[in-house]
């Protein structure tokens, strides 16, 4: 018998063991929900199976008495376009001072303090700050995600700049290269990768400050949505959107990390 | 063409080299030993222009090195020193397109062209030409070497610096390399100084061999005292003789400075 850490399951025993949660998880919340339903037909805490459908029919494919619009589709629209604004904005200026940081050492004397200073304020506390000065606009919502995630690409990027090893930069001057032909040739064509592994693993904040957002000051959007149906314990609402959000969540990284495999092969054969 | 006046490194109380003197000919094709922390790589840095020295003076055609690196001085490294984005045609045209290409470092249309024509026959002539459009990861450490130094000679720079370039390869591809770097000598006759671990290495390659050594050596303060030439002659004239007494002498360093050494 092998040692238990040397044991690997073959591909049939690792899709049953990772589908096992999951399938626990939704056998748990059906016995639960069937249990308090049995008891309170008006319980809305776990709703069953059957209303949450319900739900997503009337959010999704009916339109509003009142608007005429589809909820859930209207919500992921706005809420796609903030977040997409601001991690676009965040990556943009990211990239830019990420590769300005690390490349000349005057810049990073310069700003590299102020980015990690300016990385320690909880974004969320400035929120208030953003609502007075722009008003309850998008512009406040869309900043408050670019500023939540920007000095971490910033960081990020500076740092994988200067993993970059010397030889490379000094090789890249025999050539006769200029600074700026560095930064073009060889610093961010070998940087992309890394932006994009940088923006997939800001996504999650991003979506926590864009849902904060919403939840305070919007009229529309999927945190907006879900805070407004709160009132009404509506977990037949909310139940479906969080698991919206998590599926669209998962498809935005998907995406990135396809586009990343699909452009920068070098780059994943050589972190392998 | 290169002249070095009594010159000294030191960083802090470390003392890296001093009293180095000698004046280098266009052409020549200088090997460097020694052991390790004996100064040869801070010499090569020097002449690369990534280090300046502390006293003294290291100077071309009568004026001192360029403080940065510069086009003249063409590099290869033991590894990293081709780029793992860019195949091994576009690693060898962008030496071109730098130069050409001062806002975009491109090439397109006809300039391109003439510009790939020319990457296409230094690969051929180190033996690249099958394997144009593979990446670096793609390619052996004999190969990546290869293309390193093919990278560097399109630029046609006047002096070429190789860093233990062959350090971490077979020795049946060392071999094939050290022809190479020869027939590539030959047919350029840019100046070659090469760093190496090896002093068989030394002595095949090459018109001139250098010794760096320390003269003076403190066994419990080995850094008091820096590394200077202790031997320097015209390869071809030696003899076993010679090639001994180098690694007598180098013994002494060896067991005070107590790492892996000079190769037998």
């Amino acid at each position: 018998m092998k040692r238990l850490m040397n044991r690997q399951p073959d591909s049939l025993v690792r899709y049953i063991l990772g589908a096992i949660p999951f399938i626990l998880i939704l056998v748990l919340y059906i016995v639960s929900s069937e249990a308090r339903l049995a008891e309170n037909p008006q319980d809305k805490l776990l709703p069953s199976l059957q209303s949450m459908a319900d739900a997503v029919d009337t959010m999704a494919l009916q339109p509003s008495k009142r608007s005429g619009e589809y909820f859930l589709w209207n919500d992921t629209l706005s809420s796609l376009k903030r977040l997409g604004m601001g991690v676009g904005l965040a990556a943009l200026i990211g990239l830019v001072f990420g590769i300005l940081n690390g490349v000349i050492p005057l810049v990073r004397a310069n700003l590299s303090p102020f980015v990690t200073a300016f990385s320690l304020v909880p974004p969320l506390a400035v929120l208030p700050i953003l609502f007075i000065v722009f008003g309850l606009d998008e512009f406040s919502k869309v900043a408050l995600i670019a500023i939540g995630i920007t000095p971490f690409i910033i960081r990020d990027l500076q740092a994988k700049v200067l993993e970059l090893p010397s030889e490379q930069l000094i090789k890249a001057q025999t050539l006769g290269a200029s600074t700026w032909l560095v930064i073009v040739r060889v610093v961010l064509p070998q940087i992309l990768p890394r932006l994009i592994e940088a923006v997939r693993l800001s996504l999650g904040a991003a979506w926590l400050f864009l849902i904060a957002a919403e939840a305070i000051a919007s009229t529309d959007g999927l945190g907006y949505r879900i805070f407004l149906v709160r009132r009404y314990l509506s977990m037949d609402i909310i139940l479906p959107y969080v698991l919206w959000i998590t599926l669209l969540a998962f498809f935005t990284d998907y995406t990135l990390r396809y586009i990343s495999n699909k452009f920068f092969p070098w780059f994943h054969a050589m972190s392998k | 063409m290169i002249e070095v006046k009594n010159l000294w490194k030191n960083y802090g109380d470390n003392v890296v080299l001093e009293h180095v003197n000698t004046t280098v000919a266009a052409g020549e094709f200088i090997t460097i030993v020694g052991t390790s922390g004996c100064g040869k790589t801070t010499f090569l840095r020097m002449l690369l222009g990534i280090e300046k020295p502390t006293r003294g003076a290291l100077l071309l055609d009568g004026k001192p090195f360029p403080e940065e690196p510069s086009e003249e001085r063409g590099i290869v490294f033991q590894k990293y020193s081709v780029f793992p984005h860019l195949t091994v045609l576009k690693n060898t045209l962008l030496g071109i397109e730098l130069g050409e290409s001062r806002l975009l470092g491109k090439l397109f249309g006809k300039p391109r062209k003439a510009a790939e024509d020319k990457a296409k026959e230094i690969l051929e002539s180190v033996g690249l030409s099958h394997v144009l459009h593979l990446y670096p990861h793609e390619l052996s450490g004999g190969m990546q070497q290869r293309l390193a130094i093919a990278q560097a000679l399109i630029k046609n720079p006047r002096i070429l610096l190789l860093d233990e370039p062959f350090g971490a390869l077979d020795p049946g591809i060392r071999a094939d390399m050290h022809e190479l770097i020869l027939s590539l000598w030959k047919k350029t006759g840019v100046t070659i100084f090469m760093i190496t671990h090896d002093l068989k290495e030394g002595f095949y390659l090459g018109t001139r061999l250098w010794v760096f050594d320390k003269v003076r050596l403190d066994p419990d303060n080995v850094n008091a005292y820096g590394a200077s030439i202790t031997y320097d002659i015209a390869v071809g004239k030696t003899d076993r003789k010679i090639y001994k007494d180098i690694d007598h002498s180098l013994d002494k360093s060896r067991k005070i400075l107590g790492e892996e050494g000079v190769e037998k």
